[in-house]
């Protein structure tokens, strides 16, 4: 008993250890510093520059502006400005703003009369203070609390510029504009459709692939994956050719047009059915087979089997493949720029906002708007994965699928279709790039390959986009590792590492166009140290690397989880710096995974058009942008042609890094296991 | 000089007892509101092979790290070799350590992971070469240099681990459970090999288990651990015949244990029967619990030495009988808290006719009985 008690207050008394800093340590907060740096700069500060910048508007600041008028009885005071508004007939300061961003004195008093008497002088001044804006007399700015005169003759002279001012007008705007709210139900309507479709295509396509023995799987499993390779307006431009005015198949619509939702639907139906197939027959490939034993066991039905065994197993999948899907249908651009019509959609309207009205200011309250569903589907996914995790690390007995000819037969058809159709897409665009003159002269030629006279740059754009690719697959790469290390493996620091993990695990919900919105914002300003970044190659790189960080940053930390916890601790032990342990031993063991993520960076920075479609500047040209604009000015065989560029690219790539990957797995004898 | 020559002729008499090696001070370690470590205080001599023995989750793995340095405690302090190495981070301290899963670096061959922690530190490539070789000689593994550690055995990896460790010659070594991978017949063989290496290289070691025949087996001391506190630091000889808590009598061996009361002094209460014990009692009345191991449970017959008016001797009927190869394991009724186990030979269990049912004489001698004051786990 006393010896407790004794033990008890020794602990209490006992001071508590600080543990000294050590090399390691100091190493480990270099690079949790870099790394953190990084993302802060390419992506909180612009996000939340654009929300600060969204609630931001032009406002003639009325009550910090005095004035005296001059009808004879020498300057009189009429108060400010605010006082005397209604009766010179000003707008609210907020919409006189908005008509234009200065206000001379002549406007002021169109008559040169106050309250019937004629002026002499107008005299005014600007307190300034926390109000923002300017006199300017002549064109030269007054200083603040100076007075400034002008004779009645000369009223025009005196200018009063507007200034900026914190408030939700923005938002009142935008809901007060059914043209735009519109766009809301739009993009809510077409998501959900376009999610319902894909998710039962793809469940559907995985399971034939996983739970029958139809022939052919490994051949439907890669043109599952086509359309990862190919830029998303490639979609658009494909059910242009397809059902288009001059369209192949332009009958089988009687009439209707494709430009709209059904278009967009179709479109989106095509870029996200990949991402939907990859997660759910991930999730029908953990399923247990002593389940569906049990199931025969007990003479269960195989329908019965099917939504009691099934189902239940590939639930978190389904869910997880639905939320990816509706992200990223709601986000998507390419698809509704080229097929939308006049049917909006958010993610169009920010391009319209931005680059057709210079709106900037309303492009970010769309963004805003956008970033809601977006940030929603990502927390709910996050969680739903998180439980799917759960399943995946319980030991399963994978299930291996018997002979079943109608099944089998059935799967194999249904199969065939969505390939076909998926194969179809491609190679309309790949065929009305080879024509010469679509519809009227189908004879083959390569002339739509010179990029002639189009729009977007040509072959320059294609080679600028070559270099993205290598640049971020190559920085970007190390850039994940090095964070991924830090985050998984690092000791001590853990609000840092935690920090650093939420960061990277962010660029999943913010949507392209949004990141490259908030990129004008925070990069263009001029008092930015990295405003040098603007209008450069580097700065794509840095957009493509933090657009697409988050599923890299997941598969580094796969590979890393994978790899012993102790071996920090036995190179500390060794006296080995960790740096050295980094390159001689984690490096070398990632390096299979270190391709996989640079495949996924070149793939998608050659596709990508969201982000970069705000910041590239007349030297820096992409091809899928460049596509983008080739469709907007008519050129469609060309922008077909660039798609199809991008593809076979791709395609090379992808070959590359099969063969790259293969030749680590033969020539390390350790990797042998 | 005439001081130098009195320190010189006082030495012997002064007795060289050499300060510890390592002084583990008052040690805790919190996880939020846990308390792994509750202060923990040891001492191990240069040379010496410690175990931390305990059941999982008492805290051996943290006080090992805490050791290393990779989970600095939360209070307390550790001193190495006479320097203060409490709050040091792991690479400035001076150890090599294995883990269970030995965490060798699989893109490097054997040799590669034992120079792994000669590079690096002004070393000549001959000097860390011939270092590699004469540690793959020690660990018999010379003919394995360029194989890939998925290339060899389990055993074999952790003759590696264990290589790589001592590579820099550490002045401490330690183990996290580094047989308790490998399959019961390697493992016995290895803990043999472990305790000749580590005997021969004189290395002061410190090795974490949960098994019990590895720690008496292999140990010069072993530090007996029970959530987050030290039950009892002793040879293995000690913590077998004398355990100093009721929880390390359990612990390490087997033991029965019977609930009673002190009777007289020297006598205790056990259901009908009065035992007498040898040692000191509590006082009259204390309830307390009387344990003896089933070795020294005497079958009366057996050994010719106790005759039947022996004290302590009680008619018992044989429940059952297990073999255990050589020894046969009978589990006696006779006090109604449970069944009382005895071990004893083949040999005697033929000898004398003994089956289930049989009734036998059986006597717990005195000097085998230990007590332990009920409730509390000490004397
Ligand atoms: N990082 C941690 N956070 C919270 N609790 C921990 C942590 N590490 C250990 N613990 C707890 O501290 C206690 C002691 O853990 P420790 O790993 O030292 O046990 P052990 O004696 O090595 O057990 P085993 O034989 O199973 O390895 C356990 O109850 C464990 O749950
Ligand atoms: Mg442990």
């Amino acid at each position: 008993m006393s010896d407790a008690v004794l033990g008890a207050a020794a602990i209490a008394r006992a001071p508590a250890i600080r543990a000294k800093v050590g090399r390691d340590d100091r190493l480990m907060l270099v690079f949790t510093l870099v790394i953190g740096l990084y993302l802060v700069v390419s992506l909180a500060l612009p996000i939340l520059f654009m929300l600060w910048k969204s609630t931001e508007v032009r406002a003639f600041a009325y009550s910090a502006v005095e004035m005296q008028v001059d009808t004879g009885q020498g300057p009189t005071s009429v108060g400010t400005l605010a006082d005397v508004a209604g009766k010179l007939g000003l707008l609210s300061d907020v919409d006189q703003a908005r008509r234009a961003n200065s206000l001379t004195a002549a406007q002021l008093f169109p008559k040169r009369a106050f309250d019937g008497a004629p002026l002499k002088s107008v005299r005014m001044r600007f307190s300034g203070g926390s109000a923002d804006g300017r006199l300017d007399l002549s064109g030269k700015p007054v200083e603040a609390g100076q007075w400034a005169e002008v004779p009645a003759q000369d009223l025009r002279r005196l200018v009063l510029r507007a200034g900026t001012q914190r408030s939700l007008a923005n938002y009142a705007a935008y809901f007060s504009n059914p043209a735009l709210t519109q766009s809301i139900a739009n993009s809510l309507a077409v998501s959900l459709i376009t999610t319902a479709i894909v998710v039962l295509l793809a469940f559907g396509f995985a399971y034939g692939l996983s739970r029958t023995m139809m022939p052919l799987k490994g051949l439907f499993r890669t043109i599952a994956m086509v359309p990862i390779l190919v830029p998303s307006l490639l979609a658009g431009i494909s059910l242009v050719y397809l059902f288009g005015n001059q369209g192949l198949l332009k009958d089988l619509m009687f009439g209707a047009r494709i430009y709209g939702a059904g278009g967009i639907v179709a479109g989106c139906v095509f870029f996200t059915f990949p991402h939907a197939f990859l997660i759910i027959s991930t999730a029908l490939a953990v399923s247990d087979a002593r389940l569906y034993e049990a199931a025969r066991v007990l003479r269960t039905t195989p329908r019965r089997t099917f939504f009691t065994v099934t189902l239940p197993g590939a639930r978190y999948g389904l869910i997880s493949a639905a939320f990816v899907v509706f992200t990223l249908t709601i986000t998507e651009f390419g698809v509704p720029k080229v097929v939308g019509g006049d049917f909006n959609m958010l993610a169009v309207d920010i391009y319209k906002q931005v680059v057709g009205q210079q709106n900037f200011a309303m492009g970010a309250v769309v963004s805003v708007i956008l970033l809601i569903p977006a940030v929603v589907a990502f927390f709910v996914d996050r969680t739903v994965t998180a439980r799917q995790v759960a399943l995946l690390t319980a030991r399963a007995v994978p299930y291996a699928p018997q002979p079943n000819r109608p099944l089998d037969w059935a799967a194999f058809a249904f199969c065939s279709v969505v390939a076909g159709l998926l194969l179809l897409v491609v190679g309309v665009s790949q065929f009305a790039a080879l024509v010469k003159f679509w519809p009227y002269d189908l004879s083959l030629s390569f002339q739509h390959y010179a990029f002639e006279g189009v729009d977007g740059g040509g072959w320059g754009s294609y080679f600028n986009s070559l270099q993205l690719a290598l640049y971020t697959a190559i920085i970007g790469t190390l850039v994940v590792l090095v964070g991924g290390y830090i985050v998984e493996k690092g000791r001590g620091f853990v609000a840092a590492r935690t920090g650093l993990h939420f960061l990277a695990m962010l660029p999943m919900a913010i949507p392209g166009l949004v990141l490259g919105l908030s990129y004008i914002f925070f990069f263009n300003d001029r008092s930015n140290p990295f405003n040098f970044l603007y209008g450069t190659m580097a700065i794509l790189v840095v957009s493509t690397i933090t657009h697409f960080y988050t599923v890299s940053h997941l598969t580094a930390l796969t590979a890393l989880k994978a790899m012993d916890r102790e071996f920090e601790a036995v190179a500390a032990s060794l006296k080995q710096p960790v740096t050295r342990m980094f390159t001689r031993v984690t490096l070398p063991v990632c390096l299979p995974t270190g391709l996989d993520i640079a495949a996924y960076y070149f793939v998608n920075a050659l596709t990508t058009v969201s982000a970069v479609v705000f910041l590239y500047a007349p030297t820096t040209t992409l091809a899928a942008v460049a596509a983008l604009n080739m469709d907007d000015a008519g050129q469609i065989q060309p922008a077909a042609a660039m798609c199809m560029l991008i593809f076979y690219t791709n395609l090379a790539a992808r070959g590359v890094h099969a063969v790259l990957t293969r030749v680590l797995a033969s020539t390390q004898a350790w990797r042998a296991r | 000089m005439t001081l130098v020559a009195a320190d010189i002729a006082l030495a012997p008499a002064a007795a060289p007892e050499r300060p510890p090696y390592l002084v583990v001070t008052n040690v805790t370690k919190r996880f939020k509101t846990f308390l792994a470590l509750k202060g923990v205080s040891l001492e191990v001599r240069e040379g010496e092979f410690v175990c931390f023995l305990g059941p999982s989750g008492c805290g051996k793995t943290t006080l090992l790290r805490a050791i290393a340095g990779l989970d600095i405690q939360s209070s307390g302090t550790i001193t190495q070799g006479g320097r203060d190495i409490s709050a040091l981070p792991p690479e400035e301290r001076d150890f090599g350590i294995v883990f269970q899963s030995y965490a060798l670096f699989p893109n490097l061959t054997v040799r590669g992971n034992i120079a792994f922690g000669l590079e690096n530190r002004g070393m000549n490539r001959g000097d860390v070469s011939a270092r590699v070789e004469e540690l793959l000689a020690l660990i018999g593994l010379t003919e394995h240099g360029e194989k890939y550690p998925s290339q060899i055995s389990g055993g074999q990896q952790q003759r590696v681990a264990l290589a790589r460790a001592l590579a820099p010659g550490p002045g401490l070594i330690l183990l996290d459970e580094p047989l308790s991978a490998l399959d019961a017949k390697v493992r016995i063989h290895l803990r043999n090999e472990l305790k000749q290496l580590q005997a021969r290289l004189g290395v002061t070691t410190i090795m974490v288990t949960h098994d019990q025949d590895e720690a008496l087996s292999m140990a010069d001391r072993i530090v007996v651990m029970n959530m987050g506190v030290i039950e009892q630091i002793g040879t293995p000889l000690e913590i077998y015949n004398d355990p100093a808590t009721r929880f390390v009598a359990d612990f390490v061996g087997a033991m029965n244990f019977f609930d009673g009361a002190v009777s007289h002094e020297n006598e205790v209460q056990v259901g009908g029967v009065r035992l007498a014990v040898d040692g000191r009692t509590p006082a009259r009345g204390a309830q307390v619990t009387v344990a003896i191991r089933p070795e020294d449970v005497r079958i009366l017959g057996a050994h010719p030495s106790a005759g039947l008016d022996a004290p302590n001797t009680l008619k018992v009927e044989v429940g059952d009988a297990e073999f255990l190869g050589s020894e046969v394991r009978l589990s006696l009724n006779y006090f109604t808290s449970g069944p009382m186990v005895a071990q004893t030979s083949q040999e005697s269990v033929r000898a004398l006719g003994i089956q289930p049912g049989k009734r036998i004489d059986v006597c717990l001698p005195a000097d085998r009985l230990r007590i332990f004051m009920s409730g509390a786990n000490h004397v």
